[in-house]
């Protein structure tokens, strides 16, 4: 069963977008050898659009061949085809908790999060506070635990480096801190855990082409910066 | 794939529910499918209950599964919980590991457009927006008209010869979107245009799993009627 499973491996990502390096690091967990294929979303290659004709968007794995999109369905893939250093927990309960604490993340705190970008004043703090009442969940789960996955880096983790590295990096074109550490000293231990495993060290984008990059895509967009 | 059957499948096991909602009826599908024995549980005041047709995860109460002290939300979540906890029982989700993707996939496309587009005709503040709402939706039906071809492989169903998790996940629209078909007068599910689902599902239906549960059509018509204030619910 184990024999031809890491040939041919490639990904379709782009070095700033949160939901392509969550699956750069569990194929590095997990020892995976993979090709990157950094993607243009304004030029779309015919690759991309081939590979994902429904969405059209990255991150998508290739496997032999096969395509597989949905960064939260690619990582359950990943754990599924290579189970070495599993992602996921292995009880049923633990899973449905942490697939639920995934979404949340997801499909919650980002959603809140990109409500912030390109609002002043008023409208910029209410969709501070919003994204701050969401974020007071998450620093919740975090007391007692050195990561959410619990004594070791798991599923949750890898999908919440997008608070980590992307949200908590965007203080400075917001105008506002976002996850004050008074106000969340929990979130701010576990950041220093996660900078501490390597993987996650080098998977993520590095600090300042990072800043450099989101400032000169607000500028682009003509984005305020307060 | 080491998945362990850790949990003491003779706890007691609760449904929290509503009987208009397709995602609480995906639980109940899941669960007869692998022949468990539950306690189904009604909330209370459904018509005013935000939680019936609201995808969004944080403000959903139902459907909550309470298995033993443990409780489970999210209808996808549950399924799979269940998939993983009984394992006698016919699988929801395939073996394969790439087949498991595709499944995964599917049921997220199904909640994120079609669940949305559903959600998009009934309260279109306009034409223009129903229309838009209608015609994302017939796109929908197109591509899983596709999706069923490759999925089921010539056999009845997207699970291949039984019911799985896209046949879950989508089958519990399809009393949403008779209910549309109705108001609106567009057959989203066609013998010409969609062969392949009109025949599946009357399978669906037909299925000893779905069967007993499937909400009564003109039920959810008079539901819609009551719970969508805007003017194609007249």
């Amino acid at each position: 069963m184990a024999e031809s499973r890491s040939e041919e491996v490639k990904l379709l990502g782009m070095w700033v977008s949160p939901f392509s390096r969550r699956i750069e690091i569990a194929l590095t967990l997990k020892g995976v050898p993979y090709e990157f294929s950094e993607q243009d979303i304004t030029n779309k290659s015919s690759l991309l659009l081939q590979l994902n004709p429904v969405h059209k968007m990255i991150p998508v794995l290739v496997h032999n061949g096969k395509p597989i999109s949905e960064s939260l369905v690619i990582l359950e893939y990943i754990d599924d085809t290579w189970p070495n250093n599993p992602i996921l927990p292995q009880d049923p309960y633990d899973r449905a908790m942490a697939r639920f604490w995934a979404k949340f993340v997801d499909q919650q705190i980002y959603v809140a999060a990109m409500k912030m970008v390109g609002k002043i004043g008023e409208e910029r703090d209410a969709a501070v506070e919003a994204t701050r009442d969401l974020l007071k969940l998450l620093e919740k789960e975090l007391v007692g635990k050195d990561f959410l996955g619990g004594t070791s880096l798991g599923f949750v983790d890898i999908v919440a480096t997008l608070v980590a590295f992307w949200l908590m990096r965007t203080d400075e074109i917001i105008g506002v801190k976002i996850v004050p550490v008074e106000m969340f000293p929990e979130i701010h231990r576990w950041v220093k855990n996660l900078l501490q495993n390597d993987v996650v060290k080098n998977c993520i984008p590095p600090e300042d082409e990072h800043l450099k990059y989101i400032k000169a895509r607000m500028d682009s967009l003509k984005i305020k910066s307060v | 794939m080491g998945l362990v059957n850790g949990s003491n499948n003779d706890e007691y096991v609760r449904l929290l529910g509503a009987w208009p909602s397709p995602f609480v009826l995906r639980t109940r599908i899941a669960l007869n499918l692998k022949r468990i024995a539950y306690e189904y549980l009604e909330e209370e005041d459904t018509l005013n209950s935000e939680s019936v047709l609201n995808y969004n995860p944080v403000h959903k109460q139902i459907p909550i599964l309470i298995h033993g002290n443990k409780p489970i939300r999210e209808s996808l979540n549950i399924v799979m919980y269940v998939d993983e906890t009984w394992l006698s029982g016919p699988p929801i989700l395939p073996s394969d590991p790439f087949d498991r993707a595709v499944a995964r996939f599917w049921d997220v496309y199904i909640d994120e457009h079609c669940f949305t587009s559903i959600n998009g005709v009934a309260v279109a503040k306009d034409e223009e927006e129903r229309k838009a709402a209608i015609a994302k939706l017939e796109q929908c039906m197109a591509l899983l008209e596709e999706t069923f071809q490759e999925c089921s492989k010539g056999r009845g169903f997207f699970g291949g010869d039984n019911i799985g998790f896209i046949d879950i996940g989508f089958g519990s629209m399809l009393g949403p979107l008779k209910v549309l078909e109705k108001f609106t007068g567009v057959k989203f599910i066609h013998p010409e245009n969609t062969p392949n689902l009109f025949d599946w599902a009357d399978r669906f239906y037909a299925h000893e799993a779905v069967k007993p549960v499937m909400p009564d059509i003109e039920k959810l018509v008079e539901f819609a009627k009551l719970k969508f204030n805007t003017s194609i619910f007249k």
